[in-house]
């Protein structure tokens, strides 16, 4: 029954919030993810048996959870962890706590029921739960162009889940169940399956060439929505690729590996030159895709581990980037980098918070991004023989490597650009973080530590 | 006490209102509309509880040639009987219009047939489900269209009521030269009328049985609301009075779809003709999804808009009677019912209250009043096929019938026309939360709506977790 209550005490919320309590909501909110935390905690300490429902007997569909398996652990961590920093993140304009918290929390149960369901229907809706919240949020308390940019997410997101949709249907057909446990290679149509399976999660992850939706999202959407959506939900389509995907068409993605490589180079390098904060998220996608096109190639179960915990280091530092780019553009003004500077006089926690995330999404060693990048570069040459020659895999691993001198180049442009310098007239009066402000990042800063000195943290659920 | 019965009664009821008004003449007719849907839900309630009466689904010899209980009779029945009383309690609700529309001094002097003829077209709605024979089946069909006329035409002061009556008229009279025609043909070809002789024939594929069988499928197509017979269908449903447009939307559909089954059923379990058949009913089902999701995408008139998207629905509908996948074709029905519905009494009251039919009619929506916003939010989400609504289990089960089975061409515009659907659908979401209000007047939810909506809406969530529920409800 704990497994059905992480998803449960979101949406009770949702319904507290929504019928009862628009002056308490924000009470609400944190109350449901913190109680969550200490649910996911005790189901992982005490143990929990499983949770099913039949909801349908033709074909036959369950309401099936389970925390089980070790991704699905450590995606159920990311999500709770970046739920609670996403309701304490970002200020939420006076008289939309209802749309604001209740949004955050629809956003934050699709995810958690996306990565514990056991079966692909649920799988695949409690995912779709979080498309109209934050076509909400986008569109109603967004940032800019924030309509346009609302629509053009959704129909990108909506997009990628009907050819996910078409790809799970011709898994369903040949394998005659729905149940996540008992997936196994399928007979025929290997390729066609895996291409839809590339296409529809690749756009949900922003895989290139559908990733123009992302940027301008995450630049537009309200803090707690850019954090949950590029944190945690937007893991779905890489915890699906590796879930579903390599279970069950091992094949069809070995065929289509050189156009994967070819698409995530183009995220990691042609994405990263575009020099763009909110590119930075579509760019490291491009190392995930790495990790899995590793699993793909040389089948260990090392990349699988690279690859999760890579999931959940960037989950976490992309949160707390998003959530300090916030509170700059909340004091300031303005996110346009050539409107800043000597922003670390006035505000000099945030500076530091700001630092400690952009080293970690450089991959300094010691922050928990380093753990996960370098162990999805040591995948790629995971059973390699120095006889064999250079793969396409190798390759693509020297290149994407390249990326890293990129994401540094411009991580440490930002931060001399913004806070270092003589103060400009936009950052002379600033403040610095209060305390309620510097809680979120603190938290995730914290774990981006722990995780990064002590990846086994993580790393001992995946064997 | 036998299911066969149950017709008598709803006609029995009708004649007794219509007389009771003509001659007691009470002094608000719209309470007819309540007493229609109390009588309405007793006859539902014996259908529902009569099961487990002795000889209950026992036909008399004399009705047996014409009539049956079994097969998806009953489901059909109970769809019709729900869909009447939900749309006579919309009716209540819709007075005020018209009232407007059918005197000049606004008073319901003489609007009293108006609550009562839905009744015989649920009389006739019944009895098609039970029809087996192509003669009674034609006869009920004439009984349900005949009723329409008079009810699309109803308010009889505004252009386009007279204006979608006049088109209804005329291309159901078309359709109905086209199933008298086709039976004509059918009749030559096979010999009899009779569907369970026809069923247990050995069928030649013979091109006066084909020719017979396109005219039916055409006709059908009329009904259903598919392509060719599409046209009618956004000008009658903007023109006539709501409750109508969704009472024509929903059982009138239905009810054309449960005669489709009835009828094609056997051909389509048939060796030699299947297959052309399936062929035709695959080439309408692409041609009315593309239509109707590819022409809702610039609507600007909610009206139509539900109009475009019940032929879409429709293009899916057919996409699953291709497959001869009977099961999901009562499962899409009932969600459709469902969501269907509670969308047309949200159109119901902005009309009532705002006298409008526009999307921009919803502008502001969520400001005004929240709750009913987040419940045609709930609905559009449910049309769009968001899963965890009661809409996306419909459309998964027609892709997983259909996936592997049909032509991958097909299949992409199945695809196609769902993504589409999230454009409109969401173009109405847009309109409620991100527009300003065009009126701060804030809107007064008369009873009945308030609980239809907020039974329908909960009802979506519920079975859009749980679709057992109505797995339960329709028979496995």
């Amino acid at each position: 029954m704990l497994t059905l209550a992480l998803i449960l005490i979101p949406l009770l919320a949702v319904a507290a919030i929504f019928f009862f309590g628009a002056a308490n909501a924000r009470k609400i909110a944190l109350g449901a993810a913190a109680a969550n935390i200490a649910v996911a905690i005790a189901a992982l300490t005490v143990g929990c048996s499983g949770f099913s429902l039949n909801v349908l007997s033709d074909p036959n569909i369950n309401l099936a959870l389970s925390v089980d398996s070790g991704i699905s652990i450590v995606m159920l961590l990311l999500s709770v962890i970046v739920t609670l920093a996403a309701v304490l993140s970002g200020s939420c304009p006076e008289g939309r706590e209802k749309l604001w918290f209740t949004s955050s929390l629809l956003i934050s149960a699709g995810a958690i029921g996306a990565f514990i369901s056991t079966d692909l229907f649920f799988f695949f809706a409690f995912h779709e739960l979080a498309l109209i919240p934050t076509f909400l949020m986008i569109g109603i308390l967004g940032r800019g162009d924030r309509k346009e940019v609302a629509w053009k997410t959704t129909v990108y997101l909506a997009f990628g889940s009907i050819v996910l949709l078409a790809g799970l249907l011709m898994i369903v057909n040949q394998l005659g169940s729905f149940d996540m446990t008992q997936l196994k290679p399928v007979e025929s149509h290997q390729n066609e399956i895996a291409l839809l399976l590339i296409i529809g999660f690749g756009t949900l992850v922003s895989l290139f060439p559908f990733h123009s939706w992302a940027a301008p999202a995450y630049a537009s959407a309200p803090a707690p929505v850019s954090m949950l959506h590029a944190g945690v939900l937007k893991k779905f389509g890489l915890y699906g690729l590796i879930v579903v995907g390599y279970e069950v068409v091992p094949d069809g993605m070995a065929h289509w590996l050189p156009l994967l490589l070819v698409l995530l180079l183009c995220n990691i390098i042609w994405v990263g030159l575009d020099l763009m904060l909110g590119n930075s998220s579509v760019m490291h996608m491009g190392y995930i895709f790495l990790a899995i096109a590793a699993l793909v190639d040389n089948g260990s179960s090392f990349a699988m581990q690279a690859a999760v915990l890579l999931m959940f280091a960037h989950g976490i530092s992309i949160a707390m980037s998003f959530c300090l780019a916030d509170r700059i553009e909340a004091k300031t003004g303005t996110l346009e980098i050539n409107q800043l500077g000597g922003l670390a006089k006035n505000a000099p926690s945030l500076a530091f918070l700001f630092g400690l995330v952009g080293m970690a999404s450089i991959g300094l060693p010691g922050l928990a991004n380093f753990a996960g990048e370098i162990m999805v570069f040591f995948s790629g040459f995971e059973g390699w023989e120095p006889a064999d020659g250079l793969g396409p895999l190798q390759i693509a691993t020297i290149i994407a490597i390249w990326g890293v001198v990129i994401s540094a180049v411009y991580m440490l442009r930002a931060f001399r650009n913004i806070f270092q310098g003589e103060t400009v007239s936009r950052t002379e009066k600033v403040t610095c973080l209060s305390r309620d402000e510097k809680i979120p990042a603190i938290l995730l800063g914290l774990i981006l530590l722990i995780v990064g000195i002590y990846p086994q943290a993580i790393l001992q659920f995946l064997n | 006490m036998q299911t066969y019965l149950l017709e008598f009664y709803v006609v029995g009821l009708g004649v007794i209102m219509l007389l009771w008004e003509a001659f007691a003449s009470p002094k608000n007719k719209s309470k007819l509309a309540l007493i229609g849907a109390g009588g309405l839900s007793i006859i539902l309630a014996m259908l529902i509880f009569g099961r487990n009466c002795e000889s209950w689904t026992a036909v008399p010899d004399w009705l047996s040639r014409f009539y049956t209980t079994g097969g998806n009779s009953l489901f059909f029945k109970s769809f019709a009987l729900v869909s009447t009383i939900l749309v006579l309690l919309m009716s209540y609700d819709f007075r005020s219009i018209l009232n407007k529309y059918t005197s000049n001094d606004n008073t319901d002097s003489n609007t009293g047939e108006f609550y009562t003829l839905p009744i015989f077209a649920c009389a006739g709605l019944m009895w098609m489900a039970s029809a087996t024979d192509l003669v009674s089946i034609f006869v009920s069909l004439e009984l349900v269209t005949i009723t329409f006329y008079v009810m699309v035409a109803y308010m009889r002061r505004n252009v386009g009521s007279l204006e979608a009556g006049v088109k209804y008229l005329i291309l159901g009279a078309l359709s109905t030269g086209f199933l008298v025609y086709g039976i004509a043909w059918l009749y030559g070809a096979v010999g009899t009328t009779d569907l369970s002789k026809i069923a247990s024939m050995d069928l030649t594929n013979s091109y006066p049985l084909l020719f017979g069988l396109s005219l039916i499928i055409i006709s059908l197509g009329f009904k259903v609301g598919a392509v060719p017979m599409q046209l009618w269908i956004p000008d009658v449903y903007q023109g006539a009075p709501t409750p109508i447009t969704a009472f024509l939307s929903i059982a009138s559909k239905a009810a054309g779809f449960g005669v489709a089954l009835v009828i094609l059923q056997p051909f389509l379990a048939s060796d030699t003709v299947g297959g052309n058949v399936q062929l035709i009913l695959i080439i309408m089902a692409a041609a009315t999804l593309l239509y109707g999701n590819l022409s809702a995408l610039a609507q600007t008139n909610f009206k139509r808009l539900l109009a475009y998207s019940s032929i879409a629905h429709a293009g899916f509908l057919l996409l699953a009677l291709s497959v001869s996948d009977f099961q999901t074709i009562k499962f899409y029905l009932a969600t459709y019912l469902i969501m269907t519905f509670a969308g047309f009494f949200i159109l119901n009251l902005i009309r009532v209250q705002d006298n409008s039919d526009e999307i921009d009619g919803f502008d502001g929506l969520g400001k005004r009043n929240p709750r009913l916003a987040l419940a045609l939010t709930i609905t559009m989400a449910a049309m769009a096929g968001v899963p965890l609504t009661a809409g996306f289990w419909g459309k998964l089960l027609v892709f997983k019938s259909i996936v592997g089975v049909l032509p991958w061409v097909v299949i992409v515009i199945a695809f196609v026309a769902a993504a589409a659907g999230f454009y409109y659908y969401f173009k109405v979401i847009r309109a409620i939360y991100w527009h300003k209000p065009a009126n701060e007047k804030p809107l007064i939810i008369p009873c009945i709506s308030k609980y239809a909506i907020i039974i329908l809406t909960a009802a979506i969530i519920v079975v859009g977790v749980y679709p057992k529920a109505i797995e339960c409800l329709i028979g496995g």
